[in-house]
């Protein structure tokens, strides 16, 4: 085993994709984002409930694909659970640094999350680990109802 | 039977074998994606565009000659390859991709109307089927589909009641390039002529695997690419049946396709250079004739013969290890295998084979709605030809069976 692949797939992050967190429905959610790798076919159907003040009250996710956008996605609910729209966001874009480029600022905020980093060696995977986030992102933007993004535009 | 085959020898052709990736000598099991090139078909490039690069078909000039001799010269020895009446029945284009397209376009687009089928089946490259989804849209014509048995071949019990008055072509693969499965093609040409339906080959997957005659087998077009068979990128064919070519409309508009122009109107000239508008891809036919001596040099039995021994090899290494799951025919078939494994998404796999030198692809191999009838995200696919060794296959076992415990 090579270092890359130690570091990408570790046992962490194994453990999230064999047994993702905030995994299920969410019957009374605020927003719904459907999202998906089309050149991969991974996909995931994030659900948001916001809280009044706008806080992450809950979030479940339901999805197939790979171990990378699995785990991702089952880390990122356990991340953002109770904050508030305000620290998603600089989460997201702090992901976002990290697997494109690794930052060697520590950011503490994403704790676990940065298990993650070992994708920026594999650019082909960028959006496996992606596919949550972008899902999030869309959840931010919108203050209610359902949504699609996918990490490839088509045209 | 001929002597026998020096395949180490033939393998030093390839010295692209000999890399590595991420550190580890490099196994490539992607043949079916792109298959590597001979110095044989490098020289000829070099040699055609250092010795005799010009334009074809209109230069009144010494290199003019040569280039266009050159030219015509590769359809001539694409005809021959694939048993065609004469080289008029051989069009250049880019590939399978353009081949088929230029059916659709031109074939469809004249003949079709609202109300005709075309028959496809359900395990088409998107090639196959997105180009007919397209001329469909246009023309009012339908799509019908031969299903997919569980073990991956065509449901040919259905196809004469499929084949009914309405069917104008049915379009099917020779090898499907996910499951490895040979359709017999010459069988299915003939119950598809007696039921008055053209048939259009798609030989992406065989023109460079085994012996191949489109009179002995009776369809009415094939369509396959240069880079499956050692060739170049960019160069591809369609064999059309002459008499249904010469009603063909052109599809692209251009220079070399013409007889005479006027401001409001143009006639056209007789196939096949009414369908190559434009200066063509001259150095590319030439390397794919080339591409083609190279194969004939060895022989497309010889060739067959090695990659099926060599692909039933595999499918013996892989089905040894705990919970991995073949797709496609028990039988024989074409040098491809597919496999999935619970637990191990084809893409985690797949970087986990890269890691370890290995080049396998994994996804849904432009067969999205094949995959879907197997209720599969995708799958893992290694693929072989000449070069590849048992040792290999071997070693390619031995990761894969660490990549399962890996993700066990």
């Amino acid at each position: 085993m090579n270092p890359e692949l130690e570091e990408l797939y570790q046992e962490v992050i194994l453990d999230h994709s064999r047994r993702p967190r905030n995994f299920g429905e969410l019957t009374d959610a605020t927003v719904r984002v459907h999202g998906d790798n089309p050149a991969c076919g991974d996909e995931i159907d994030l659900a948001v409930k916001f809280a009044d003040d706008g806080a992450f009250e809950q979030i479940k996710f339901t999805g197939q694909g790979c171990a990378i956008s699995q785990a991702s996605a089952s880390m990122m609910t356990q991340k953002v659970k109770g904050k508030t729209r305000d620290d998603a966001a600089s989460m997201l874009r702090a992901f976002h640094d990290l697997v494109t480029q690794g930052g060697d600022d520590e950011p503490t905020m994403l704790g676990d999350v940065q298990l993650l980093r070992g994708v920026r060696k594999f650019p082909q995977r960028v959006k496996c680990a992606m596919l949550a986030w972008r899902a999030l992102e869309q959840a931010l933007e919108q203050q209610n109802g359902e949504a699609t993004v996918s990490t490839e535009v088509e045209t | 039977m001929p002597a026998k085959t020096d395949w180490a020898r033939i393998r030093d052709d390839f010295p692209i074998l000999q890399e590595c990736a991420h550190g580890q000598p490099l196994i490539y099991f992607d043949n079916a994606a792109t298959t590597q090139k001979p110095p044989a078909v490098l020289d000829a490039l070099r040699r055609y565009y250092e010795h005799d690069n010009a334009n074809v078909h209109r230069g009144l000039h010494e290199l003019s000659t040569r280039a266009t001799e050159a030219y015509e010269g590769a359809r001539e020895r694409v005809a021959e390859y694939v048993g065609a009446a004469s080289a008029s029945e051989i069009v250049f284009t880019r590939g399978t991709t353009e081949s088929i397209n230029l059916v659709a376009q031109s074939w469809g687009g004249g003949f079709l109307h609202r109300g005709d089928v075309i028959l496809l089946t359900e395990m088409e490259h998107h090639s196959n089927l997105v180009p007919w989804q397209l001329i469909a849209a246009r023309t009012g014509a339908r799509l019908r589909f031969v299903p997919v048995n569980d073990d991956g071949t065509l449901a040919l019990d259905q196809l004469d009641a499929l084949l009914t008055g309405e069917v104008k072509l049915f379009a099917f693969t020779h090898v499907s390039n996910s499951l490895g499965t040979i359709n017999p093609a010459r069988e299915l040409c003939a119950r598809a002529r007696a039921a008055g339906v053209l048939t259009l080959l798609d030989a992406a997957q065989s023109a460079g695997h085994m012996p191949l005659d489109v009179r002995q087998i009776g369809c009415d077009f094939l369509a396959f690419s240069g880079h499956k068979m050692c060739g170049p990128t960019g160069i591809g064919a369609l064999y059309a049946r002459s008499e249904i070519l010469e009603q063909m409309p052109p599809w692209h508009g251009g220079g070399e396709m013409i007889t005479s122009v006027t401001l409001e109107q143009s006639s056209y000239k007789k196939p096949p250079h009414r369908f190559e508008a434009g200066t063509p891809n001259i150095a590319g036919a030439i390397g794919l004739a080339a591409a083609i001596e190279y194969i004939e040099g060895i022989g497309r039995e010889a060739i067959f013969q090695h990659d099926s021994q060599l692909t039933s090899y595999a499918m013996q290494c892989l089905a040894d290890i705990p919970g991995m799951r073949l797709l496609g025919p028990a039988g024989e078939r074409g040098a491809i295998v597919g496999f999935v494994r619970e637990n191990a998404h084809p893409h985690d796999l797949t970087t986990f084979a890269d890691q370890h030198g290995l080049a396998l692809r994994g996804g849904h191999h432009c067969n999205q709605p094949l995959m879907r009838r197997f209720g599969l995200p995708g799958s893992t696919r290694a693929s072989f030809y000449f070069y590849n060794t048992r040792e290999e296959v071997e070693r390619m076992a031995d990761i894969l069976r660490k990549a399962a415990r890996f993700f066990a």
